[in-house]
């Protein structure tokens, strides 16, 4: 266990190491850098002036190994968008990603496995439906899915439009501004979450499928067990190994479709913060994004591999099928 | 599952080709005096369908109301630009919503094919390489692969598209794209693959081929790559949705084609804020033809365990 461990906590570090490098090395290398994106009005001397000031003559080398070090000491240099420290631009929208996507995995987890156990242990019509929901959410991907609740919320205005809190959110009590979270909070978690719980649907379904098969679920029917009870306590637990298998492989999609999301709903993620980054050249923001994508990729996929090794000891030993 | 994605993946090429030649008007032909036009409903005027031509009614709220004593033709048959025809509505430049949904097939199937034959070719030479080659190749090129698949998709999209000049003509932004998808599609096509062609290589047909001569790349490509194309199939049936959406993103975020091409994003970037899309709802149109494609890719795949 400690030498998978191990294993996994080191294709982490690589990870964040090299996606941030990358970027930083991308951004440095595409045309026109930060200076060159500012407004027309500056002269050729006042923006040799302004890379002057902001360190953006110096070679690549130098930036870099300078960012490193700083990125050591986790301090990620300043933006130079927002002439803010990266480090507290990135926390305060990072947060909000994660408001987001774990609000959308509840969601998708709420929505999804019982419908999977449900159609998974039902036949017929009652199947039928259920399959026939999940195969139109499994194809709403969450660009086209806050579309339309955007087109539904402006409609009926059962909902907020879009944006995290309201405009007026600078004078509330916690209590008021959490409330007015949760106001704006389900419409774009639930762009989010229709697809990932339509997966998940599909999953417990077949999975729970085949260990209705097995023998100890028809032995617990023998033995007088009613079938709710065999279901829940018998069949599903052993149907979930496969499920939270997948909780790792939807971190990813959970990160790209949060993207889509944000941008559709004017919500203020890391995603936006990272796009708005990038069309200004702004390096070191733009660093720090990917960094921060990276560990929280890094940390969603190592919490399933951890869960998937605590329910599956064949992980551990490394014998990939 | 094969065939039947065999026949999906031509009924959607055929789409690309023939859409643009039922559209009424030209992408980018603006009626002034339309702008944000309803959707007109044809009657029947004798045998052939008909329509009242619209009328602006209030000029602030955009509003318009057909003209109840005048009759046109469809506009297949009979144009006359004082009184176009607008089958799904008008956009916020008074273009038809039809035609640029239909030249936009064009532009936004056909970037999706061509990124799927490059994300498919080249996934199969290299899964096919490395299944073949084995040792440090098998090692170097599938650790590449698992590196770019544990990425999320639309951000390395999003990073490879910023990096390069933000304004270029449609037809470098088509090829620019097309490679960034190549790249990220790969090694979805490449896993299966090199599983495939390791199980293979030492088969009786491999030998026979290999002690007749064959070279290496022979018989990659005579005899292995051939036994993967049900996966090939299935691959790219899966991966045609994802570019199609790729695209929808980009260029809705403004970083893909730029406006007056019609593609589905370009579309739906002019439907983005939610005043157009709670008033002119019909500009989202693009986002059902998406959800259209999506949802028969997941008929079409669901169909596998029958």
């Amino acid at each position: 266990m400690g030498r998978y461990l191990l294993r996994r906590l080191g294709f982490a570090l690589v990870l964040v190491f090299v996606v941030s490098s990358a970027a930083l090395l991308l951004t440095r290398l595409a045309p026109g850098d930060f200076a060159a994106m500012q407004g027309v009005d500056l002269s050729a001397e006042q923006r040799e002036q302004l890379r002057e000031e902001l360190g953006l003559n110096q070679s690549f080398t130098a930036q870099y190994l300078e960012w490193l070090g700083g990125a050591a000491r986790f301090d990620f240099g300043r933006s130079l968008l927002y002439s803010r420290p990266v480090s507290e631009l990135i926390g305060e929208r990072a947060l909000n990603t994660a408001v987001l996507a774990i609000a959308a995995l509840l969601l998708a987890t709420i929505i999804g496995i019982p419908l999977g156990v449900y159609s998974g242990t039902h036949t017929g019509l009652r199947k039928a439906i259920v399959r026939g929901i999940s195969t139109i959410g499994l194809s709403v991907p969450p660009l086209i899915g806050s579309l339309a609740l955007v087109f539904i919320a402006a409609r009926t205005g059962w909902f907020p439009v879009g944006g995290m809190t309201s405009a007026s959110g600078i004078d509330m009590t916690w209590a008021q501004w959490i409330a007015d979270l949760l106001r704006h909070l389900p419409m774009p978690a639930l762009a989010l979450a229709i697809p990932l719980a339509a997966t998940l649907e599909r999953l417990q379904s077949e999975s729970i499928e085949s260990s209705m098969r097995e023998r100890f679920v028809a032995a617990s029917r023998a033995r007088g067990v009613d079938r709710a009870r065999s279901i829940l306590r018998h069949a599903w637990p052993v149907s979930l190994r496969p499920v939270l298998g997948l909780y790792g492989l939807m971190i990813g999609s959970l990160f790209s479709g949060s993207f889509a999301v944000e941008v559709v709903t004017s919500w203020p993620g890391l995603g936006r913060l990272m796009f708005d980054a990038l069309k200004a050249r702004d390096l070191f923001l733009v660093a720090g994004c990917a960094a921060t994508g990276a560990v929280f990729l890094a940390a969603g996929t190592l919490i399933a591999d951890l869960i998937l090794a605590w329910t599956d000891p064949r992980t551990v030993s490394g014998d990939r099928a | 599952m094969i065939k039947r994605a065999g026949w999906f993946l031509v009924a959607l090429t055929a789409v690309a080709l023939i859409a643009p030649l039922i559209a009424p008007y030209e992408p980018s032909e603006a009626f002034r005096g339309f702008l944000n036009a309803p959707p007109m409903r044809p009657h029947l005027d004798g045998l052939a369908p008909a329509f009242h031509p619209l009328v602006l009614a209030d000029r602030l709220e955009s509003r318009f109301e057909p003209d109840r004593t005048r009759s046109v033709s469809a506009p297949w048959i009979g144009r006359d630009p004082d009184t176009p025809v607008f089958l799904l509505g008008s956009d916020e430049f008074g273009r038809d919503v039809l035609s640029r949904l239909l030249y936009g097939a064009r532009t936004s199937i056909g970037l999706a094919l061509v990124a799927m034959f490059g994300a498919v070719t080249i996934g199969a030479l290299a899964g096919a390489w490395a299944g073949y080659r084995g040792g440090w190749m098998d090692e170097a090129i599938m650790r590449v692969a698992d590196f770019v698949l544990v990425l999320p998709v639309i951000y390395v999209v999003l990073v490879l598209r910023a990096v390069l000049p933000l304004v270029m003509p449609p037809s470098t932004v088509f090829l620019l794209v097309t490679g960034i998808f190549t790249v990220v599609g790969w090694p979805f096509v490449a896993k299966g693959v090199r599983a495939i062609v390791a199980g293979e290589r030492n088969r009786e047909y491999v030998q026979a081929a290999r002690s007749l001569g064959a070279s290496p790349f022979r018989i990659l490509t005579v005899h292995l790559i051939p036994a993967c194309a049900g996966h090939l199939l299935v691959q790219a049936t899966l991966l045609l949705p994802a570019f199609i959406l790729a695209e929808a993103t980009l260029s809705f975020i403004g970083l893909g084609f730029p406006d007056p091409i019609a593609s589905w994003g370009t579309m739906l970037a002019g439907a983005a804020n939610y005043n157009a899309v709670a008033r002119f709802p019909w500009t989202l149109t693009p986002a059902v033809a998406i959800f259209a494609i999506v949802l028969a890719t997941n008929v079409v795949a669901s169909r596998k365990g029958q």
